[in-house]
């Protein structure tokens, strides 16, 4: 029995860290813009498709961290030629400034790859196989999830302890008074966007080692995820994204192996596919969330006084 | 010294501000009266490059600050003390005194000004691990007022500081107002209240539908009858 299900556990752990990794990026932003970036999974996939070419041409202890600088440098540039003009615009134009980029960068990918699948390049080390708990797996399976609490720990405590930090909080909560202090916002936001970004670089890396390959439109589903998976600890909460994250990774791994579990469990004599409704369980649970607590696990309480 | 001329701004299709001109000497309490939507904190905004005018100019011990930018207008020396208080409600007591000293470096200087405003302010002492947005309304006032101190201004704009807040609250504000200016930061006060504003104001001003209409000091202000019909109620 455990045997069966710990598998998937596992996995299930490591997915829901690469979720995080992308989440952190939706809710950092929404926290400081009020903004849903609908283009931040796009740019995980931008993020994919940079390793794929730089690691061909290069050596990967260049092309890593070079794919890392690309990354930022494009979370950067989007927020600075798509959001900022809009600044004093209504919150509609600027999302709809978001879409137009998403999908301005799935047809550039679809434009540059001829929308055709890219190999991802195996990243000795993280790639290799490994044996943990009498299950075989890929060493990145069992890195992701430590390396994720890592980064998650040390962004708390920039944000808690430093003065940019502070910065951004005192930004998240009002603009105007927080140019009174002499915070220039623009290089707050742009900080939030270099941070978010360069989470999604990592977050990319640890996601297409376990897959085959990468797709203009790779970057759909998992931003989808993680996007849930911030609404659901409560978007602009960095914890509750976390939180959300592997939840919402261990049940969608779970739901794939339902069927395997059930037939070791007896339950069922033979593949039923409920696997099918793995990704339809992430958006049940989006809805759920919504009519129930759409402020999420740790949302923000509204406290406006009037 | 900050000299107002000439004032002129619009914003959302409304003339806010026609052609203003106020003075501000240095170490004065210099307060600006009017009614609701007088334009008021239009002043205060524009002084603190919140707001871009369509034309006149601000000049600051000699330097146009018209179109200077917001952190630039505070390395100055001006501060502002928001309406409704503005505190940091999801930063501590002591991360918002921190905050008010954004653009300065000197580290112990920053802590020895904290200990000032804790002096001026023991309340805030005794709350400075708690959230700013479990204060009073009182106590967040102190604590605005404690933040903008912490820039060291010469001059602290105040937008409205008894807006909201219990008489005797209101008595305690206007005491540290003259407190801060004994200590020799000019105040330039705008109220809705105006007979503490005149009572503690060197100079005062009246701003009616964006322009000056009466100036003079506070105490001639007090006893002037239109003022009286207008503003003080009797």
């Amino acid at each position: 029995m455990d045997k069966t299900i710990l598998p998937y556990i596992i996995s299930g752990i490591s997915v829901g860290g690469q979720y995080a990794l992308i989440a952190i990026g939706y809710t950092m932003v929404y926290g400081i813009l009020r903004l849903i970036n609908f283009a931040h999974g796009d740019v995980f996939m931008v993020s994919g498709l940079l390793m794929v070419y730089l690691a061909a041409a290069l050596p990967l202890t260049v092309a890593i961290p070079l794919v890392i600088i690309l990354t930022v440098l494009l979370g950067f540039t989007i927020e600075r030629v798509a959001y900022r003009p809009l600044r004093t615009a209504p919150r509609m134009s600027v999302m709809i400034s978001a879409i137009g980029v998403s999908y301005l960068l799935q047809n550039l990918a679809l434009y540059i790859t001829g929308g055709l699948n890219k190999n991802y390049p195996q990243i000795p080390w993280i790639s290799d196989r490994v044996t943990v708990l009498g299950m075989e797996t890929s060493r990145v399976t069992i890195i992701t999830p430590f390396l994720t609490i890592i980064l998650v720990v040390l962004l708390v405590l920039l944000i808690n302890h430093t003065k940019i930090g502070m910065a951004m909080r005192a930004v998240s909560l009002n603009f105007e008074t927080s140019q009174l202090m002499g915070i220039r916002i623009n290089s707050v936001i742009s900080a939030t966007f270099i941070i978010g970004t360069f989470l999604a670089a990592v977050g990319s890396m640890l996601f297409f080692t376990n897959y085959p390959g990468v797709v203009p439109t790779s970057g759909a589903m998992p931003g989808l995820k993680a996007f849930v998976a911030a609404v659901f600890g409560g978007i602009g909460s960095i914890p509750g994204a976390v939180i959300g994250a592997f939840i919402i990774g261990i049940c969608e791994s779970l739901i794939k192996g339902l069927d395997t579990i059930l037939i070791v469990n007896g339950t069922i004599t033979e593949q039923i596919g409920l696997a099918t409704f793995s990704d339809a369980f992430t958006f049940v649970l989006l809805i759920i969330i919504l009519v129930f607590k759409p402020t999420g696990l740790f949302g923000e309480k509204t406290t406006d006084k009037v | 010294m900050l000299e107002v001329k000439d004032l002129h701004v619009s914003y959302g299709g409304i003339r806010a501000l026609r052609g203003v001109n106020i003075e501000v000497p240095d170490g004065k309490i210099v307060t600006l009266i009017g009614a609701n939507g007088a334009g008021k904190s239009t002043m205060l905004r524009t002084i603190s490059g919140l707001v871009k005018a369509e034309k006149g100019s601000i000049v600051y011990n000699g330097k146009e600050i018209l179109g200077m930018p917001i952190n630039k207008i505070l390395e100055l020396g001006i501060a502002m003390v928001p309406e409704g208080r503005r505190v940091f409600t999801n930063l501590s007591v002591l991360e918002n005194l921190k905050i008010g000293a954004y653009l300065r470096k000197d580290k112990a200087e920053i802590q020895k000004d904290i200990e000032w405003v804790y002096e001026l302010f023991p309340r805030l002492q005794e709350r400075s691990w708690q959230m700013a947005g479990t204060l009073s309304g009182g106590e967040q006032q102190m604590l605005a007022v404690g933040r903008a101190l912490m820039s060291r201004p010469k001059l602290m704009m105040m937008d409205e500081p008894s807006l909201g807040l219990a008489p005797l609250v209101v008595k305690g504000i206007f005491e540290i107002i003259r407190e801060i200016n004994r200590q020799g930061v000019t105040v330039l006060l705008i109220e809705q209240n105006a007979n503490m504003a005149l009572k503690t104001a060197d100079l005062a001003y009246v701003l009616e539908t964006g322009e000056i209409t009466l100036q003079g000091t506070g105490a001639e202000l007090l006893t002037n009858e239109a003022v009286k019909r207008a503003y003080l109620g009797e």
